[in-house]
This record gives C-alpha cells, sequence and structure tokens, in this order.
C-alpha cells in the first residue's frame, strides 16, 4: 500500500463566472513526497490548493485523499494541514493555544495536548515561545508558529501556500531550508505553492508548472530546467534566450530549424516534423563568446553587444541579433573577458545538444 | 509676559468658559434637584431629598422608570443580537443586494425621528400593540440596529478575514469557529454596540411619546407631560437619574476601552 498516492487530482477546475480559474488539473501526490505548485499569480496554484483544502468548491473534476473522496467532505474532517501566506494565526490565543486548536477539535486529552504542544514548538525552533501572543513575535516565528499548527495534528497531507512570500530573502532562505528538514524528519507529504522558481528549485522533488489554469510541465526540477517542454516552463524556469524559426528536418534527438540567423539545430522537446514552427531555447551558461569560426555540433550566430554587467563571480551580457532577438549569455569571470563593451560584435556559440528546440505556438 | 503664555493664558480661558458652557446646564438641574423649596429657584434656598423621596413615593415616576429600564435592557439584549447578526452576515460580501441591504438597516439614523415615529406609530396601532413594553421594543430595537451594526461591522472589519477559513482547516465546524475565534474578537464591538443601544432607549422621547399611553409610559414621556403640568423640582430629580445612568453606561464603555486598548473600542460612524 505505500505505492497508493496519497491524494490524486483527476481534472480538477474551477470557474467563476465566465472566468476559467483552474482549468483541468490532474496530479498524483506520493507518499513523503515535495511538490511545488510553480506559475505566475493567477496561473491558478492557489486555487487549486484551496480546493484541496475545501475552501474552494471544485467546478468539475475528481480529488482523492488516500483513496477517499473528498468531494463531500467539508474541510473541517479533511485533516489536511494548511499554511497561509499571512499565517492566519489567532491573536487573542497564546503560542501554546494557537498550536493546541486542532488538538482541542480532535478532543485530544490535557496531558497528551502538553506533550504534543511541547514538541511541536520544539521541532519548529520555538520551545520556550508558548506562553507569548502572536503580535509578540517576528515574522519569521509567526510562520513557525503557523507550521507547528498545522503539524502537530500529523496530518496525512500539508498544504503551503506562499509561507514565506512576505519574509525577507535571508530569512526565506533559511526557512527553506528548515521546512526541507522538517519534510526530510518527518516524512510528510506537502504540497507547496510558490511564484519564485528558485524556492521551488531548493526544496521540490518535483515541481508542477502552472500556467493558464493548467499544469504546464511537471517533473524533477533538472528535468524542467534542462528539458523544457514548452516556450513558457523553459522562460519561467530559471532564464531562457529565444530564437524563432521553422523545422526543416527531424529526427529523434536533432532538429534543425531554419531561423532569420541561419541553420540551427537543438535537441527536440517534442516530437517535431518538417514545416512546423520551432523556437530554440538556450540557457545563458550555455552560451559562450567564441573569436574562431567553430564548427561541427555547435551553433553561431553572429550579434551585437548591448550590455555587459559584472556580476562578481560572473559576467552577464545581452546582445542583439539583427531582426532584434536578445541573447542572454552568463560568462565565468575567470574567462577573464575585460575587454567586453557594447557595440561590439562578437559570434556566440552554443553546443546544439545543450539547447532545446521546442514547438512555438 | 510674552507672547506666547498670553495665547496659552487666552486658549485655556476660552476652553473653561466653553466647559462651563456645556456643563452648566446639567450642574444646575443636579443641584436644584437636591432644593428643599417646592419651586424651580437658583440658587436652592436649602438642602433636602425630598424630591428623590417623592420620586420613589409617586407611582407614576416610579412605574415610568421601571418601564423605562425594563424596555431599555430588552432593546439593548436584542438589538445586539440581531445587529451582530447582520454585521457578521453582512461582513466581507461586496454583492450590490448586500449594499443596499445595509443602507436600508442605517436607514433609522438618516430619516427623521417624527418621520419613524409616525410610521412605527401607525404599523403598531395598525397591530394593537400601542401601549405595550413590546411594542416600545420594537421600536427601540429598529432605532438602535445601525448604532450596533457599525460598531460590529468596524470590529469585524479589523479582523483578518482568513481566521475562520484558517479555523476551519484545523478541524473547527463553522459554529465553533465563530465562537471560539469571530466573537472573541469582535466582543468589544458587540459591548460598545450593547451600550450605545442602551443609551438610545433609555434616552429616546419622540417615538416613545407616540407609542405610550397613560398606564404604560417611558420616563422620558412622563417627564414631558409633567413640564406641562404642575412643574416643580421633582422633575430634576430625574433628570439626575437619568444622567447617572446615562454616565454608568459611559463608563462601563470606557472601562472596555482601557481594558481592551484605545484603538479597539469602536465608536459608530
Amino acid at each position: 500500500m505505500t505505492d497508493a498516492p496519497v491524494l490524486t487530482l483527476r481534472g480538477i477546475g474551477k470557474d467563476y463566472g465566465r472566468t476559467v480559474a483552474v482549468d483541468a488539473v490532474d496530479l498524483e501526490l506520493r507518499r513523503g513526497e515535495f511538490v511545488s505548485f510553480l506559475g505566475p499569480s493567477g496561473s491558478g496554484k492557489t486555487t487549486t490548493l484551496m480546493m484541496i483544502a475545501g475552501l474552494q468548491t471544485p467546478s468539475r473534476g475528481e480529488m482523492l485523499l488516500q483513496g477517499r473522496d473528498l468531494g463531500p467532505v467539508p474541510p473541517y474532517r479533511r485533516n489536511i494541514g494548511v499554511v497561509f501566506q499571512n499565517y492566519a494565526l489567532f491573536p487573542h490565543l497564546s503560542v501554546a493555544a494557537n498550536v493546541a486548536f486542532p488538538l482541542q477539535m480532535r478532543r485530544v486529552g490535557r496531558t497528551e495536548m502538553a506533550r504534543r504542544v511541547g514538541e511541536t514548538l520544539a521541532l519548529v525552533g520555538l520551545p520556550d515561545h508558548g506562553a507569548r501572543l502572536p503580535a509578540q513575535l517576528s515574522g519569521g516565528q509567526q510562520q513557525r508558529v503557523a507550521l507547528a499548527r498545522a503539524l502537530v495534528y500529523q496530518p496525512p497531507l500539508l498544504l503551503m501556500d506562499e509561507p514565506l512570500g512576505a519574509l525577507d530573502k535571508k530569512l526565506r532562505e533559511q526557512l527553506q531550508l528548515e521546512i526541507s528538514r522538517l519534510h526530510r524528519e518527518l516524512g510528510i507529504t506537502v504540497l507547496y505553492v510558490t511564484h519564485d522558481q528558485e524556492e521551488a528549485l531548493v526544496m521540490s522533488d518535483r515541481i508542477a508548472v502552472f500556467n493558464d489554469g493548467r499544469i504546464e510541465q511537471i517533473g524533477r526540477p533538472q528535468e524542467l530546467y534542462e528539458h523544457p517542454a514548452s516556450r513558457f516552463v523553459a522562460g519561467f524556469v530559471g532564464e531562457s534566450s529565444f530564437i524563432v524559426g521553422r523545422v526543416t528536418s527531424a529526427a529523434a534527438n536533432r532538429v534543425a530549424i531554419e531561423t532569420a540567423h541561419g541553420m540551427l539545430c537543438g535537441h527536440p522537446a517534442t516530437s517535431l516534423a518538417p514545416g512546423d514552427a520551432a523556437v530554440l531555447a538556450v540557457r545563458p551558461e550555455r552560451v559562450g563568446i567564441s573569436e574562431e569560426a567553430a564548427g561541427g555540433d555547435r551553433n553561431v550566430v553572429h550579434a551585437r553587444l548591448v550590455e555587459v554587467i559584472y556580476l562578481g563571480q560572473s559576467r552577464k551580457f545581452m546582445a542583439a541579433l539583427p531582426n532584434g532577438e536578445i541573447i542572454t549569455g552568463l560568462l565565468p569571470i575567470a574567462l577573464a573577458a575585460d575587454d567586453l563593451a557594447p557595440g561590439q560584435t562578437v559570434d556566440l556559440t552554443w553546443r546544439a545538444s545543450e539547447c532545446t528546440i521546442l514547438p512555438d505556438h | 509676559m510674552n507672547a506666547g503664555r498670553l495665547w496659552r493664558w487666552l486658549a485655556y480661558t476660552v476652553c473653561g468658559l466653553v466647559a462651563i458652557y456645556l456643563i452648566a446646564p446639567m450642574l444646575i438641574v443636579v443641584i436644584i434637584s437636591f432644593s428643599s423649596s417646592a419651586l424651580l429657584t437658583f440658587p436652592p434656598p436649602g438642602f433636602s431629598w425630598r424630591w428623590y423621596q417623592n420620586l420613589v413615593t409617586t407611582p407614576a415616576w416610579r412605574e415610568s422608570f421601571t418601564v423605562s429600564l425594563e424596555v431599555m435592557t430588552l432593546t439593548a439584549l436584542l438589538a445586539t443580537t440581531l445587529g451582530t447578526m447582520a454585521a457578521v452576515g453582512l461582513a466581507g460580501r461586496r454583492t450590490r443586494w448586500l449594499a443596499g441591504l445595509r443602507t436600508l438597516l442605517m436607514a433609522p439614523l438618516v430619516v427623521p425621528q417624527i418621520v419613524s415615529a409616525a410610521g412605527i406609530f401607525l404599523l403598531l396601532d395598525a397591530c394593537g400593540w400601542v401601549g405595550t413594553i413590546r411594542a416600545l421594543v420594537t421600536a427601540h430595537t429598529v432605532l438602535a440596529i445601525p448604532y450596533v451594526v457599525a460598531t460590529v461591522g468596524a470590529a469585524l472589519e479589523t479582523t483578518d478575514p482568513g481566521l475562520v477559513p484558517a479555523a476551519l482547516t484545523l478541524g473547527a465546524t463553522p459554529s465553533v469557529a465563530f465562537r471560539r475565534i469571530t466573537l472573541p474578537l469582535i466582543r468589544p464591538g458587540i459591548l460598545s454596540g450593547l451600550l450605545f443601544a442602551a443609551v438610545l432607549s433609555f434616552d429616546e422621547l419622540i417615538v416613545s411619546l407616540f407609542l405610550s399611553t397613560p398606564r404604560t409610559r417611558t420616563v422620558t414621556v412622563q417627564m414631558w407631560s409633567n413640564v406641562f403640568g404642575d412643574i416643580d423640582p421633582a422633575i430634576t430629580a430625574i433628570a439626575s437619574l437619568i444622567l447617572l445612568v446615562s454616565m454608568l453606561l459611559l463608563g462601563a464603555y470606557s472601562l472596555i476601552g482601557r481594558r481592551r486598548g484605545a484603538g479597539s473600542v469602536v465608536m459608530p460612524l
């Protein structure tokens, strides 16, 4: 039974009047997995999370929690933990009373309750803060309390809705690592909503990229980064530069497209046929500047530098192609390139096997 | 003496005069209520409790005072319950239909009281209720509801709308979430609404005039009719008592304020 999914979504959707907030979402969440919903605001990720929590009613589709249909179950009987972006701590109750609240709802005995509240507060690093009021804590501490409150009843699934969105960068990174630690130690199953791709890459076993109310692609972080399935994913997860063109020849692992800058080759994301509109996507760290004409496996385009930015450990440059398309590149500082300056014309080059050819709609 | 000090003294003097102007009428009433004279003279010739004794021994005063207290208590409870339910129901929803409903609930504040009074009289007269406690309670409740809706509504606006959904996910049914989370957070607003409703009912004259009969009348109506008869310092004694009740309610109100912190006590409107 360990392989049975904790959560199954089948064609879940939500309409507000005539606008479609969530189109159709399919997902299987395995036990102990940490899955992020990543997408821009309005892409339907939070709405999907709220439907799982029971705070929004789906317009269509089916949800199963440990094989049980969630449709007729009200939120207070779902036994799912939820951590909200603004913490939603009860301001009139002490930290300990906040954490005890879900246990009181479950009629846990007094001594058992005190023990579990103490343990859980210690787990999130606030063992001595039980008597305080939420307003007496910092933002980061409040979010730890919210986390403790959602963990204390050991729900089979923990939902987190941009829990670190209101915190500054340093604290956010620290809490990311702590949430990852809790996930590993407790073996909990987590669904985590974020619009921060770095956060998603750091924490997740799998990332579901949301766009326009659908999951555009779901996969391991490395898979998404190295093999994006669509132009949207290539642009949203990490950075990519794009060159549009038309497929001239297509093999299983090599596609050639005709572009305004000549013939370019790359690895196909999906099956493409000659004549299809396509777009080449290349990561900045794959783009190099070459003096000698490279041949064979390499793509080469002629471009003019428009911007060179010193970043400390690397140098970022942007170069314009004759038709206005912009290629962004990242050079390690060790490759002494101090003489690069805007206005220079350069040959940009990258391996065909290190760029992706995507269908262009 | 420099110009700054001169201005300050001038400011103190003006403030003092305004304060005297505001307080003097009430002060004179209270002083005359302890007069030993049978006439409304100021300053009174001597001190006595006779007008307070007169209040207790005169059935008309005693009964009307009891009616007022009864109507006040029932009105405060009823208006607070209904007003709180309305405010909670209206909170956080922004449809045009509900905005209209809210305006309707607040209408008694802007409709001239004499118009409300005539309308309420015609309606309750048709029901045969005129001259009953329940007529006075019904009418006062209608007038007091806007105050409760305003104070509770303001308290609700300062509470995070995400708390109840959070409570639901933690296993609280909607009614438990209301009792454990919403209610404690809006309690200051409910209490101020309750006190405002009580003061409104206790001081109300115009609507009460329409609904009172010689057998069942509020103390304000009894005072009104007394002014046209043989006026004596008894009326200042009852006025002082009303002042005392109002001040006690106001004192209770500021006590809530002090305990809850100045920010959370809500004035209507």
